[in-house]
């Protein structure tokens, strides 16, 4: 972004340093006084004394709370992802089927799944699962979280390897079709392998939308994930700050290293195709590709690096223009 | 298909759908006016406010909004003391409650969506071609007037679609006030399902239908005014 919005105003001269100065040090005064008055609120009512805090370095704290916790939040989130990964894929092929039968079939699928909140699947699912299967009452929640997980971001994901897949330049079709491969052969060892390498870091963007979103359990369903547990012992130890504090932290921490690690893939495969592994960009054969959608377009909405790459809700679909 | 819930009168499914739309609308006011806000932050030439805007940004986009809304509660009314609506004597205190629930639930919204309207107007300002705002330092614009006369009104024009996206995620997000017991849609669904256990897919379908009628029209609408108000390059 830093050289992308310099052109927007000029080089400060001597008037704009100073009148930037002022800015600075009246927004940094008010910025100031916010943080004071924060301080001093908590401070007065004794949230930030150290009997608040101390819970944090018992051993109970986190064996008994935070880390199962934890642990709950990122099991949902693993299960939800590996599950929705071929779900996105299926739904894909689908609706870039040549029968219209099955293309309006996962059409429907997809924008329905897409237009209910992820909270009411939830809580759906889990009412079927107590009606209707002989799910045991402790694994309910999870199930239930990871099923609403899976429905939503399957056809989240569904999306976003339609457009990895249509992206990609003709000549893959055509090469293979030229070949004799069969319609299923032409998808399953041509365009969907590509299609998926190619959207591994949005892919990897979503797991923040799914870690996130896990948190939802809680709420109604009494899944015991991070959220929940955390508030448990924030009743223990009557500390609600300091514990909303600290799983803030947590789940910041989690989601950076997991939108670097996206930001660092998308790199790396940036890297490989250019070295010419992958034929994504449909090789070095030239100009003739130069006006086919590739890549380029695809990821252009996660381009400026890490911080950019697929804002969760706002970027998924292929932004028309 | 037993739909025979929707006239029983002890559920009351279009108030619970106005306070969706209710918490929609107001939190998609703040939002887009903060978010605005933000994003003239984070493109301003003063690094103070740069610097904060990205980190509000990076922070606040990476909680989940289940704690985000818990924390309104939990610190801003209980700890930080913050009084949303006044309490007034006499008057039947479930109101003074609920009032505060739904205004704590609108902030956290405001907080958590204004992260994402930020976004997507920087990624608009980003399509504006510099030549725009080359010219208009030329004539002589200062920064706010450059992006107040002629950045802002191109890159808004081209991110309707993307913040139409925005207002259906945060219509689908309002659920989550339930976490703090404003009496929507969800709880409507909870109390449902607790009721009625035997009609589990009509509940479901009725409760989808009411999301499906408040986010399509919002895609259609504004995909068709996206459309219109597209800038011609």
């Amino acid at each position: 972004m830093s050289d992308g919005a310099t052109f927007l105003y000029d080089i400060p001269g001597p008037r704009a340093k100073r009148r930037n100065l002022i800015i600075t040090i009246i927004s940094a005064i008010l910025l100031a006084l916010l943080a004071w008055w924060i301080f001093d609120t908590l401070n007065s009512k004794g949230q930030l004394s150290a009997d608040k805090w101390e819970p944090f370095t018992t051993s109970q704290m986190w064996t008994t709370y935070l880390l199962p916790g934890l642990y709950l939040t990122l099991e949902a989130a693993v299960l939800s992802v590996i599950i929705s990964i071929p779900v996105g894929a299926l739904l894909a092929i689908a609706r870039l089927s040549d029968h219209a039968w099955v293309r309006w079939i996962a059409g429907v699928i997809v924008e329905f799944f897409r237009a209910i909140p992820v909270l009411i699947l939830m809580v759906f699912a889990a009412a079927l699962y107590a009606a209707y299967t002989s799910v045991s009452p402790s694994s309910r929640p999870l199930i239930a979280v990871v099923t609403g997980l899976v429905l939503y971001n399957g056809s989240v994901l569904a999306e976003v390897f339609r457009a990895g897949i249509l992206s990609l330049p003709k000549g893959q079709t055509e090469a293979g079709m030229a070949i004799g491969l069969r319609k299923s052969q032409l998808m399953n060892s041509i365009l969907l392998p590509q299609a998926l390498t190619a959207m591994l870091p949005a892919v990897v963007s979503q797991l923040v939308v799914i870690v996130k979103d896990t948190a939802l359990g809680g709420i109604l369903l009494s899944f015991p994930e991070l959220r929940r547990a955390a508030n448990t012992a924030a009743s223990n130890y009557k500390n609600f700050v300091a514990v909303y504090i600290v799983i803030a932290v947590i789940y910041i921490l989690l989601n950076l290293t997991l939108a670097f690690a996206a930001g660092r893939l998308e790199r790396w495969m940036r890297l490989r195709r250019g070295g010419g592994a992958v034929g994504a960009q449909g090789g070095p054969d030239g100009p003739d590709g130069g006006g086919v959608p590739t890549m380029v377009s695809q990821t252009e909405f996660g381009v400026p690096g890490i911080d950019e790459s697929i804002t969760p809700q706002v970027g998924i679909r292929p932004q028309r223009q | 298909m037993d739909f025979s819930f929707l006239s029983d009168d002890r559920y009351h499914l279009l108030d619970a759908f106005w306070m969706t739309i209710q918490l929609t609308f107001w939190s998609a006011i703040g939002a887009m006016i903060f978010g605005t806000i933000l994003a003239a932050m984070r493109v301003s030439p003063v690094p103070l406010l740069r610097g904060f805007g990205t980190a509000y940004v990076n922070i606040i986009r990476n909680v989940p909004l289940t704690v985000v809304i818990f924390m309104m509660y939990f610190v801003l009314f209980s700890q930080l003391g913050l009084r949303v609506a006044t309490r007034e004597v006499g008057v039947n205190p479930q109101s003074y409650i609920d009032t505060t629930n739904f205004r704590l639930a609108v902030i956290g919204f405001i907080i958590y969506t204004s992260t994402f309207v930020c976004e997507s107007i920087r990624s608009g300002i980003n399509t504006v071609p510099p030549g725009q705002a080359e010219a208009a330092r030329a004539i002589g614009l200062r920064f706010t007037q450059v992006l107040g006369i002629v950045i802002l009104p191109q890159a808004i024009r081209s991110v309707v679609a993307p913040l139409a996206s925005v207002l259906i995620a945060l219509t689908k997000n309002t659920t989550i006030a339930s976490a703090i017991g404003v009496s929507e849609a969800a709880v409507l669904m909870n109390t449902l399902i607790e009721n009625e256990s035997d009609k589990l897919i009509p509940v479901f379908l009725t409760i989808a239908a009411g999301f499906i009628i408040l986010t399509l029209p919002i895609g259609l609408l504004l995909g068709r005014v996206a459309k219109r108000v597209a800038v011609k390059r």
